[in-house]
């Protein structure tokens, strides 16, 4: 009997347990260990930030649906790897600490024989001073319980503004190598249309603060797209959307600290500013979330294993290289880490060899720009492709990942809500092929005009919303679940 | 309006760049019927990206 692990059951450790148990035989074994009770569908966080939607909806409990669908389950927080096992032999294996509350803070170990690891990121506010619902002074909505304290913050806001007194509000980018602009673009429009609805919009001043160097930019270099004859930049698309709501913004800010109603950045001209806010909402840095790792002698290998961002590393081309050598080439496809090959990393968790967007730096050397997103479709995908090839492998089909999925070859379909209702609400419908531009195949642009489009509509938001129920129908498994694509 | 790296810019400036959309494309974003025929194609365009990715 075989046993796989899977750290992290979000959006593509969940997706690579499904798979792994629907391609493995009952004589092998499937784990998930995770520290959350609940499965959350992250992308509708935005509408329990605006009060459009409830915890309940956009969470579900997975203990009843991994013991139907036969997966193993753990509620715990993996703490660190042992990758060849210990100095008494044995397998490799995982230690972790129990996070469900009748063993809250207990420790356990189990062996593999693949492991994928799928902890997404850790949300860095303390790398910002003041920064973060807890224990600073901006809201978030990476979370459902930041979501809700979000909607709570903005409904006092909206009372205010009803009340006669004019707010600022301020959402973006909280660092100055944050990644995820696409959830902080999200959540300034439905900021927006709510304050349309409750009647007080112009009682609002509404600016986007963020790390990008041209609006558009959205950590992924931008993309370009056919419009109305000609081949337009996300940068026209997005300011286009921007000036038409209203939604003034500051670009190449590096956040450094909050204080109550200020925050401080960086330019890249050297320049410490500040703006004023009533209301923020900030999206920290990401990092790995800490793991350890030892060899079997005990001597800590975590700097071997992981990128110094906490990231696994895998099968990318990591050497420092200038932007003008930076290749599609250099993205990983397998997902195997180098030295252990039963070793994998999905979604957020793998080690991207570089950013792509080009990066800037300012004057006192702070860099100054987004980190690479892995958003919620080749995260799936890359859990997916992973899941065949341990699958593959445990079952003695394959020596070797196959590769071929890269995210410099995958396309990506995104559709970002800009406020929501059936008849009122809109979102910007995109897609991207492929995601990390290749400037070799697709000289000039990076990526195929034919595959890349975008635009703003109420179909966008119908979309999203049919999504909504899609992927919560998929993640528990009903009926037919395998048929949806990721 | 804006403001970009210390630099303001006004949007109906021609010095901006910024392409406003027209009142009638704006209206068309929440057009019924002219959204129920978007909602295929952009539909249609997902399935490909979806089908060449995977
Ligand atoms: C507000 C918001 C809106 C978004 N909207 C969109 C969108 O519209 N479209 C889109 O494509 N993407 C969107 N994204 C991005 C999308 O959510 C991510 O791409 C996706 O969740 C990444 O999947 P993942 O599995 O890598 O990480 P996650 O989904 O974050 O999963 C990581 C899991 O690992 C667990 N974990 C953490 N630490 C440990 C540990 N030590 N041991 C074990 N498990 C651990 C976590 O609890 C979590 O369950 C959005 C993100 C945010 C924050």
């Amino acid at each position: 009997m075989g046993r796989i692990v899977i750290l992290g059951g979000g959006v593509s450790g969940h997706t690579a347990a499904s798979f792994c148990r629907k391609w493995t035989g009952k004589q092998h074994e499937v784990v998930v260990i995770t520290p959350n009770s609940k499965w959350n569908w992250i992308p509708s966080n935005i509408w329990v930030g605006v009060g459009r939607m409830t915890t309940e909806q956009v969470t579900f409990e997975l203990a009843p649906i991994y013991k139907k669908q036969g997966i193993g389950y753990i509620q715990a927080k993996a703490v660190s790897l042992n990758p060849e096992g210990n100095d008494q032999g044995g397998k490799p294996f995982v230690t972790y600490e129990f996070t469900s509350p009748d063993k809250a803070g207990q420790i356990g170990t189990l062996e593999y024989d693949y492991l994928i690891n799928a902890t997404g990121p850790k949300l860095n506010f303390e790398a910002t001073e003041g920064l973060g619902p807890d224990h600073g002074h901006s809201v978030s909505v990476c979370t459902p319980q930041h979501a809700v304290h979000a909607s709570e913050e903005l409904s006092k806001v909206i009372e205010k503004m009803k009340a006669g007194q004019r707010q600022k509000i301020l959402i973006g980018t909280g660092h100055s190598a944050s990644t995820c602009q696409g959830a902080a673009f999200e959540y300034i429009f439905n900021v927006e249309h709510e304050l349309r609805v409750a009647g007080v919009r112009e009682m609002a001043d509404l600016t986007w603060i963020s790390n990008e160097y041209y609006l558009g930019d959205f950590g992924i270099a931008g993309l370009h797209l056919r419009k109305g004859g000609y081949v337009t930049s996300s940068k026209i698309f997005a300011e286009s959307l921007f000036a038409e709501r209203g939604v003034r913004w500051i670009l190449r800010a590096g956040v450094y600290k909050l204080e109550p109603g200020k925050v401080h950045y960086e330019t890249l001209d050297g320049e410490k500013l500040t703006e004023d806010f009533d209301f923020a909402m900030l999206i920290p840095s990401f990092s790995g979330v800490g793991l350890k790792a030892f060899a079997k002698d005990g001597s800590d290998i975590t700097d071997t294993i992981f990128a110094p961002n906490g990231f696994l590393k895998v099968d990318g081309d990591y050497t420092k290289k200038p932007f003008e050598e930076w290749k599609a080439s250099d993205w990983p496809k397998t997902y195997q880490n180098p030295i252990y090959k039963n070793l994998f990393a999905v979604g957020i968790a793998f080690a991207p060899p570089h950013a792509i967007s080009k990066p800037m730096q300012s004057k006192n050397g702070t860099v100054i720009s987004p980190a690479p997103p892995r958003t919620g479709m080749p995260s799936a995908m890359i859990g997916k492709a992973v899941a065949r090839t341990v699958t593959n492998m445990l079952n003695g089909k394959i020596d070797q990942p196959s590769g071929g999925h890269s995210m410099a070859e995958m396309g990506a379909a995104c559709v970002a809500s800009t406020g929501a209702g059936i008849l009122s609400g809109s979102a910007v419908a995109m897609t991207v092929f492929p995601i990390v531009p290749d400037y070799q195949k697709y000289p000039g642009v990076g990526r195929s005009l034919n595959y890349t489009f975008g635009e703003v509509g109420l179909a966008g938001h119908w979309i999203k919303h049919i999504l909504h129920y899609l992927f919560l129908y998929k993640a528990k498994f009903k009926p037919g679940w395998f048929f949806i694509p990721e | 309006m804006t403001h970009q790296d210390g630099e303001q810019i006004t949007p109906y400036e021609p010095s901006s760049g910024t392409a406003i959309p027209t009142n009638h494309t704006v209206r068309m974003r929440t057009n019924f019927f002219y959204q129920v025929f978007r909602f295929i194609v952009i539909n249609i365009k997902m399935i490909i990206i979806i089908w060449r990715s995977h």
